[in-house]
């Protein structure tokens, strides 16, 4: 239903030269187990889904690897660099996440305090200057200042991704017009990253006119996170339609929706 | 002459061969040198080349791979 509002009114969502039907972005962190996730990431419709750089677990004391449950010709492995405090690190892990092999994307995260997980601006941008000239398609993880944002796409990243609130706090979109005014002045796209908790965040958020939204805990930590992919995928669609319907204008006062003539006397 | 020497792997001290490559640790690690990427002294090391590098005393070996995360 909405694909055919999408198909005739939307712009294709474009990142780093590809071409992507779904607007919602989805982590793989977090999950009960590596089932519910993969049902999840159906469910939710995503074509890109986040994935993390770690230690091999040398004793096999527990299976963490993640490549079996997720087909890398169906979905593009969008490696971040979580955890990440220094731009060296950030490098760092770039260039091991690239060297496992799927592609040259890379979601770039440079941490700069560990109670709010707010990015480092300085780290983020020297960290997204090497990567870009390494040939890496940075997608950067950013709070919702809109002169970081500009400095971002100066650097060359493929997109910017502003917050919508802490990550894994769920307290959605807090600066609406910090991130309505990031996607008004950037021509990259703008996916906004972290903080969607429930439906009604997600929608609220791509009605703001982003490009698209970046989720995990979202799901992961709902109750039944397939039924919250399902949601989520209705309302980063539905928040997509009606931004580009046009909401109503707001009045502080009444105006009735039925004739005042033909009323009896 | 002692036929081990001891590196560090993820961390962990490890005791490996003498005269070891990287592929030969993979694989007395039973990790399958394709769900790896092995980092060899702060330094990538791609798997064509993994049966070409040997390990010397003291290196420090990371082996990593994807896991779930947001």
């Amino acid at each position: 239903m909405t694909m055919a509002v999408d198909a005739v009114r939307d712009t294709p969502f474009v990142v780093g030269g590809r071409t992507f039907h779904s607007r919602l972005m989805v982590g793989t962190g977090k999950y009960r187990d590596n089932e519910t996730m993969a049902r999840a990431i159906e469910a939710s419709g995503a074509e890109v889904v986040t994935v993390a750089v770690r230690r091999v677990d040398l004793d096999r004391s527990k299976e963490t690897g993640i490549l079996h449950h997720l087909d890398p010709n169906r979905y593009v492995l969008l490696a971040n660099t979580a955890g990440c405090f220094t731009s060296d690190d950030a490098v760092r892990y770039a260039r091991l996440a690239r060297e496992a092999g799927f592609n040259e994307f890379v979601k770039l995260e440079v941490i700069g305090d560990q109670e709010t997980l707010l990015p480092d601006v300085q780290g983020l941008l020297d960290a997204a200057r090497i990567l870009v000239k390494d040939g890496f398609k940075v997608l950067a993880y950013t709070n919702e200042d809109l002169v970081t944002a500009l400095r971002l796409e100066d650097a060359g990243c493929a997109a910017v991704m502003p917050l919508a609130s802490p990550i894994g706090s769920g307290l959605g979109l807090l600066n609406p017009y910090g991130v309505r005014t990031i996607k008004h002045r950037l021509t990259v796209p703008v996916v906004v990253d972290a903080g969607v908790g429930t439906a009604s965040d997600a929608c609220v958020t791509m009605e703001q006119g982003v490009d698209g939204i970046l989720m995990n805990t979202a799901l992961a930590a709902a109750r039944d996170p397939v039924g919250m992919a399902h949601a989520m995928r209705l309302a980063v669609e539905a928040g997509r339609t009606a931004y580009l319907a046009g909401r109503m204008p707001k009045r502080e006062v009444a105006v009735p929706s039925s004739p005042l003539e033909g009323m009896l006397d | 002459m002692n036929d081990s020497i001891d590196v560090l792997v993820n961390g962990e001290p490890r005791r490996v061969v003498r005269g070891a490559t990287l592929l030969e640790l993979l694989r007395a690690l039973e990790l399958d040198p394709r769900a790896v990427v092995v980092e060899h002294n702060r330094a990538i090391v791609r798997r064509p080349r993994l049966g070409d590098v040997t390990v010397a005393a003291g290196d420090a070996i990371e082996l990593v791979h994807f896991v779930g995360g947001g």
